[in-house]
C-alpha cells in the first residue's frame, strides 16, 4: 500500500512538514521535526532507486488522472539518482545544521529557517520528481523562493544584497523557463515530459520549437550558474549561513543540471539537438572556460567559502563537459559527477562551517595554523581538496577518468589535455589552503580554537567518507550512471 | 601477504600521536617490521583488486622489484636513524609515508598502481622540503611539488592512452613506438632528471631540511630508474641521455659553492650512469644498473649525512666558509671519506663493484664512445665528489670553526651506512647474489684496478696541480694567477670566456621563457585577480546582459539549425 505511494510521499512528506515548523515554532522542537523529516525522505528516495533499478520507470499518475491530462510522477533512473543525492545531502545538514543556525540565526527565526530548508527540499525534489514540465516550473519557484530566503538568513549584511541578486536572476531564468514551456505548450498542446518528448520531433523544424528551446537552455543555464551566466552563484555561497551553503552547493545546481538533461535529453532526445554542431560546441566551450575561469579565479580568492564557490563554477564547468560529449561515456561522467561533487563540495563547505563555527571566519587568516587546533576538521578539509583535484582513491579521480575517457573515445585530444591542466589548477588552489593550515603559525584570532563538535564533525566525514569509500568502490554509483545514460542516448536498457 | 608498502604507509599515521620515546623506538621499528615481512615474499603476483574494469596487481615480486625493495627499505631504516632526533612528527610521518609509496611503486605490476603511489611519493615528499621553513625552501617546494605531479600527470596519460590501444593495464616493457610509450617515458624521465628535466633537483633537493635530503636522495629518482629498467630496457636512446646526464653536471658540480648541490650535481650525474645502463640493457647492464642503484642510494645517502651534520652543527654548508672541521668533527670527517672514496668507485668500496659492471656491459656491446664519456666522467666525479666534499668542508683553510661533533644518533646512521659500503666493496658477493639476473662477474680483475687506480690518480693529480696553482675555480676568493702559466692562464680564460658565454646564453633564454611566464600571470592575475575582471561582484544589470546575450545566441543557433 504505501510502497505504491512513495513517490507521492517523496515530496507531500517535506512540504507539509514545512507548515508544521510555523506551528511549533520552538527551536529546537523544529529542529528535531525538520530532522526527522529529511531522515524519513531518505530511505524513501533509496526504495524508489533500488525499485527503479530493478523493475524499470515507476510512473504516478496525481489524483488518478492519466497523462497527457492529469499531472504524473515519472521516476527513471537519472531521477532516482538525483533524489538520492538531494535528500542524502538534507539528511546529513540537518544534524549539522543545529550548531551552526545556534551562532548564525537570531533565536527568534530559527523556525522559519527550518520551514524553509524543508520547502527548499520539497522544491528541489518535486523537479527531480516530476514528469510534468509546467509542474516542474512550480517546484523551480518553490525551490527557488525559499533559497533566496535562506541566503539572506546570512549574518554578514552583503548576504542580503547577495539573496537579491540571485532573486532577479533566479526569477528571469525561471521567467525564461516558463516561457519556453509556454512556447512548446503553443505547438503541441502538452505539458507532459514525456507526451513532448514525443509529439516535437512530428513538427520537425517548427521556428517556435525552436525558440523554446533557447529560453529553455538559457533559464536553466542560469538555474545551474553555467559559465557566464554564474555570477549570482559565488556572492550568494560564500554569504548564506554555512548549512544553507553546504545545501545549496550540493543540491541545488545539481538539480538544475538535472533539468537541463531532462530538456536536452529527453524532451528534445529523438531530435537530438547536440547533432547540431554548434550547440554542441557551444555547450563545450561554455564548460571548458567554466572550468578554466573557475578555477582560476579561485587560485587568488582569500575568503576560502569563496574559492569553493568558484571551484563550484568549474566543477559545474566538468559536469556540463561530460553532457556536451553525447555519448555514453560522457553523460555518465556527468550524471556521476553529480554525485561525486555533492559529496566533495558538501565535505568540504561543512569543514568550513566547522572553522566559522569555532574561529568566526573562513578568510585565509583564519584558517592559519588550524591543523594543529582542528585536526580533524582540517583532515577532512584536505580529503575533500584531494577529490577536487582527482587524486586517485577519491571521488574526483573517477569523474575525470571517465570524462577524459569520454574525450579519448571521441578522439579529441585537447579536451582531455585541458582536463588534466584544469586539475593542476586546483592543485594550486587547494594547496595554498593546506599550506596555510599546516605551515603557518596559529593566528591570533584562532588561539582559542577547538576541534569541531561531534554534531558538525560526525556529518562532514559521513560526506568525506562517501567522496572516499564511492572513490575507491565506485561500482554502485558507475553502475546507476551508466545505465540512465544508456536510458537517456537510447542506448538499449 | 602484507604489502610492506602498505605497512609503510599506514603505519606512518599513528607517529604524530606518539610521544618522544616511544616514537622513537616506533619508527625504527616500523623498516625493520617490513624488512622481515618483505624478505618472506616469494617471486609472484599478490594483491590483486579489482577497480572498474581492471585488476589491479598492487604486489609484484621479482629480481628487478626485489632488489629495489630491499635498499629501499634499508634507506628508509638509515633515514630514520638519521633524523630520529628531530622532535617533527609532520616530517618524520611524510617521510615515513613517502618511503612506503616508494616501496609500492616498486612493487606495483600495473600502471594505475604505479600512478597512484608516483603521486604519493610526489605529494608525501614535499613535506619534507617545506619542512626546513625557510621561504626559500617553499618556494622551491612548490616549484617541486608541480613538476613531481607534472610527471605523475604524464605518467596518467600515457597510460590511459595505453589502455585504449592495448586493453591492458600491466607494467610492462613499453618501448618508444607508441605515443603512449612517449608519454611514460617522458613522465619517467621528468622524475629522473634528465637533462633539461633536471632543475627541479638541484633545486629543492637542498632547501630540504638535513634529514630530509637523506630521505629524499634515496627515493624518488631511483623509482625512475626502476621504472625506467622495467619499461625502457635497451632503448637505445637512453645511452646518450645518460652518458649526457654523467657529464654536464660536473662543471656545474666544480663551480657550485654549496656543497650539498654540489652533491644534487653529483646524483644527477650518478644517474646518468644508471640511464646508461638501462639503454645497453643487456643482463649484465641491468644487473649493473640495479647494483649501482643500491650502492648509490648508500654512498649518496651518507654523503648527504655528513653534510647535513656539517649544516646542523655549523648551520652553513658554503665550501667558502667551511674549512678545519676535522678537528672538532673526526667520526664525520671519516665517514665522509668513506662516503667518497665509495661515489669515486675506489677498489674495495661499493661504488667500484656496481660501476664497472655498467662500463664492462658498455664495453662487452662497442658502445665505446659511451665508454670513454663515462670514464671521463668518473674522473669528474672523483673530483667533485671525492676530493672536493671532503676537502673544503673538513680540510682546506681553516674557517677558525670548532663544531661539536654530530650527535650520536647521525653517527650511528653514517657509521652502520658507511660500513655496508665498505662491506659490499669488500664482499660484493651479497649483493651480487640479489641482483635480478643471474651474475657471472669479477670486479676485481687486474685490468679493473689498475685502470681505475690510474685514473683516481690523475684525477687527484689535478686536483692538486690546480689547488697548488691556484687555478681551482669558485671557492677561491683571490683570483690571482702565477704568471709563470700564461698560456695555462689564457686558456683557463677561454674556458672561463665560453662558460660565461653560455651562462649568458643559459640566462637570457631563462629570462626570456620566465618573461613570457611572467607576462601570462601578468593577464592572468588582471584577470582572474582578487579584483580582476572575472571575480568582480557584479550587478543585476550585468548580468541580465549575459543573460541575454546568451539567449541571443542560443536563439540564433536553433534557428539556423
Amino acid at each position: 500500500m504505501i510502497a505504491q505511494h512513495l513517490p507521492i510521499l517523496q515530496i507531500v512528506l517535506p512540504l507539509m512538514a514545512a507548515p508544521v515548523c510555523m506551528v511549533i515554532r520552538h527551536p529546537q522542537v523544529v529542529w528535531i521535526w525538520a530532522t526527522l523529516i529529511t531522515f524519513l525522505c531518505l530511505p524513501i528516495s533509496i526504495a524508489l532507486l533500488v525499485q527503479v533499478m530493478a523493475e524499470g520507470v515507476i510512473v504516478y499518475e496525481l489524483g488518478g488522472w492519466a497523462a497527457p491530462w492529469g499531472i504524473e510522477y515519472r521516476i527513471d533512473k537519472l531521477n532516482a539518482f538525483v533524489l538520492v543525492i538531494v535528500t542524502a545531502i538534507g539528511a546529513v545538514v540537518m544534524p549539522y545544521a543545529r550548531r551552526t543556525v545556534d551562532t548564525e540565526i537570531p533565536v527568534s527565526r530559527v523556525y522559519l529557517f527550518y520551514t524553509m530548508l524543508l520547502l527548499c527540499e520539497a522544491g528541489l525534489l518535486g523537479i527531480t520528481i516530476t514528469g510534468d514540465a509546467f509542474n516542474l516550473f512550480v517546484f523551480l519557484e518553490v525551490s527557488s523562493l525559499s533559497s533566496y530566503v535562506l541566503i539572506s538568513f546570512g549574518k554578514d549584511r552583503r548576504a542580503l544584497t547577495a539573496a537579491y541578486r540571485y532573486l532577479i536572476m533566479g526569477t528571469i531564468g525561471a521567467t525564461f523557463y516558463i516561457v519556453g514551456v509556454g512556447l512548446m505548450y503553443n505547438a503541441t498542446g502538452s505539458l507532459n515530459i514525456y507526451d513532448l518528448s514525443k509529439l516535437i520531433p512530428e513538427l520537425g523544424g517548427s521556428r517556435t520549437i525552436q525558440a523554446a528551446l533557447a529560453f529553455l537552455t538559457v533559464g536553466l543555464g542560469l538555474k545551474l550558474a553555467l559559465f557566464p551566466m554564474h555570477m549570482w552563484l559565488p556572492n550568494a555561497y560564500t554569504y548564506a549561513p554555512s548549512a544553507v551553503t553546504v545545501f545549496l552547493a550540493a543540491t541545488a545546481t545539481k538539480v538544475a543540471v538535472y533539468a537541463l538533461i531532462r530538456v536536452t535529453y529527453t524532451i528534445f532526445g529523438t531530435v537530438d539537438i547536440l547533432e547540431i554542431v554548434p550547440v554542441q560546441d557551444m555547450f563545450m566551450v561554455m564548460a571548458v572556460i567554466a572550468m578554466f575561469v573557475g578555477s582560476l579565479v579561485a587560485t587568488y580568492q582569500v575568503n576560502v567559502k569563496r574559492m569553493l564557490a568558484y571551484s563550484s563554477v568549474a566543477q559545474i564547468g566538468y559536469m556540463m563537459l561530460g553532457l556536451s560529449f553525447d555519448t555514453v561515456t560522457g553523460v555518465a561522467a556527468g550524471i556521476v559527477h553529480l554525485f561525486n561533487h555533492a559529496a566533495m563540495k558538501g565535505g568540504l563547505f561543512m569543514a568550513l562551517g566547522a572553522v566559522a563555527y569555532r574561529v568566526g571566519g573562513v578568510r585565509l587568516e583564519h584558517m592559519a595554523g588550524l591543523g594543529k587546533k582542528m585536526p580533524w576538521t582540517m583532515a577532512s578539509l584536505v580529503a575533500g581538496g584531494l577529490g577536487l583535484i582527482g587524486v586517485p582513491l577519491t571521488v574526483g579521480f573517477v569523474s575525470k577518468w571517465y570524462l577524459i575517457q569520454a574525450a579519448l573515445e571521441k578522439g579529441w585530444w585537447m579536451i582531455a589535455v585541458l582536463i588534466v591542466i584544469c586539475s593542476l589548477l586546483a592543485v594550486v588552489y587547494v594547496w595554498r589552503v593546506v599550506e596555510v593550515i599546516y605551515f603557518r603559525p596559529v593566528s591570533e584570532i584562532a588561539q582559542e580554537a577547538k576541534e569541531a563538535p561531534l554534531s558538525m564533525l560526525i556529518p562532514t566525514w559521513v560526506l568525506i567518507g562517501a567522496s572516499i569509500y564511492f572513490g575507491i568502490d565506485a561500482t554502485t554509483t558507475l553502475d546507476v550512471a551508466f545505465a540512465a545514460a544508456r536510458t537517456l542516448l537510447g542506448d538499449g536498457g | 601477504m602484507i604489502n610492506p608498502a602498505l605497512l609503510l604507509i599506514f603505519g606512518a599515521l599513528p607517529i604524530a600521536f606518539l610521544q618522544r620515546p616511544l616514537r622513537q623506538i616506533y619508527l625504527l621499528a616500523l623498516p625493520i617490521v617490513a624488512f622481515a615481512l618483505a624478505l618472506g615474499i616469494e617471486d609472484g603476483s599478490y594483491g590483486h583488486i579489482k577497480v572498474f574494469d581492471y585488476t589491479l596487481e598492487t604486489l609484484r615480486m621479482d629480481g628487478l622489484s626485489r632488489v629495489f625493495m630491499i635498499i629501499f627499505l634499508i634507506a628508509t631504516f638509515l633515514g630514520t636513524l638519521y633524523a630520529l632526533n628531530d622532535d617533527d612528527p609532520v616530517q618524520q610521518t611524510s617521510g615515513m609515508i613517502y618511503a612506503g609509496a616508494a616501496v609500492g611503486a616498486v612493487l606495483a605490476g600495473d600502471l594505475i598502481s604505479l600512478f597512484v603511489y608516483w603521486e604519493l611519493t610526489a605529494i608525501a615528499s614535499v613535506f619534507l622540503i617545506l619542512a626546513a621553513g625557510t621561504e626559500k625552501a617553499r618556494r622551491a617546494a612548490m616549484r617541486y611539488l608541480i613538476i613531481q605531479v607534472g610527471s605523475g600527470v604524464l605518467l596518467l596519460a600515457g597510460a590511459l592512452m595505453h589502455v585504449a590501444d592495448t586493453g591492458s593495464i600491466a607494467f610492462v616493457h613499453f618501448g618508444l613506438e607508441t605515443t603512449a610509450g612517449k608519454l611514460i617515458f617522458l613522465a619517467f624521465g621528468v622524475k629522473c632528471a634528465f637533462p633539461l628535466l633536471h632543475n627541479w633537483l638541484q633545486d629543492a633537493y637542498p632547501e630540504a631540511t638535513v634529514g630530509g635530503t637523506v630521505m629524499l636522495s634515496a627515493f624518488t629518482t631511483k623509482l625512475a630508474v626502476y621504472s625506467l629498467a622495467r619499461g625502457y630496457a635497451g632503448t637505445e636512446i637512453l645511452i646518450v641521455i645518460g652518458a649526457t646526464m654523467t657529464m654536464f653536471p660536473i662543471f656545474y658540480a666544480v663551480i657550485e659553492n654549496d656543497l650539498r648541490r654540489v652533491l644534487a650535481y653529483s646524483l644527477n650525474n650518478q644517474l646518468g650512469f644508471m640511464v646508461v645502463g638501462v639503454g645497453v640493457g643487456t643482463e649484465l647492464a641491468l644487473n649493473g644498473t640495479a647494483a649501482h642503484a643500491f650502492t648509490h642510494i648508500l654512498y649518496k645517502a651518507l654523503l648527504f649525512m655528513s653534510m647535513g651534520a656539517v649544516l646542523l652543527r655549523t648551520g652553513t654548508c658554503k665550501g667558502s666558509e667551511l674549512g678545519g672541521l676535522y678537528k672538532t668533527m673526526p667520526w664525520t670527517t671519516g665517514f665522509c671519506i668513506v662516503g667518497a672514496a665509495s661515489i669515486s668507485a675506489f677498489p674495495l668500496f661499493s661504488g667500484f663493484v656496481s660501476k664497472s659492471m655498467i662500463l664492462s656491459a658498455l664495453g662487452y656491446e662497442g658502445h665505446w664512445f659511451a665508454w670513454g664519456v663515462l670514464l671521463f666522467a668518473s674522473a669528474g666525479v672523483f673530483h667533485h665528489s671525492g676530493i672536493k666534499i671532503p676537502f673544503f668542508a673538513f680540510f682546506a683553510h681553516d674557517s677558525g670553526m670548532r663544531p661539536k661533533e654530530a650527535p650520536f644518533n647521525m653517527l650511528l646512521a653514517m657509521g652502520v651506512t658507511a660500513f655496508l659500503c665498505i662491506a659490499i666493496g669488500v664482499y660484493p658477493t651479497a649483493l651480487y647474489d640479489i641482483l635480478p639476473h643471474d651474475v657471472d662477474y669479477h670486479p676485481y680483475s687486474t685490468a679493473h684496478v689498475i685502470n681505475q687506480l690510474q685514473l683516481l690518480l690523475f684525477s687527484a693529480l689535478a686536483f692538486t696541480f690546480l689547488m697548488m696553482t691556484k687555478l681551482y675555480p669558485p671557492e677561491l676568493k683571490s683570483t690571482n694567477l702565477d704568471t709563470d702559466y700564461v698560456y695555462r692562464r689564457l686558456l683557463l680564460r677561454l674556458i672561463a670566456w665560453l662558460r660565461d658565454a653560455l651562462a649568458q646564453v643559459d640566462r637570457q633564454g631563462r629570462q626570456f621563457l620566465l618573461g613570457i611566464v611572467s607576462a601570462i600571470m601578468d593577464w592572468i592575475q588582471k584577470h582572474h585577480g582578487i579584483n580582476g575582471m572575472m571575480s568582480q561582484t557584479y550587478s543585476a544589470g550585468t548580468m541580465v546582459f549575459w543573460t541575454l546575450a546568451m539567449f541571443l545566441v542560443f536563439l540564433v543557433m536553433y534557428l539556423a539549425a
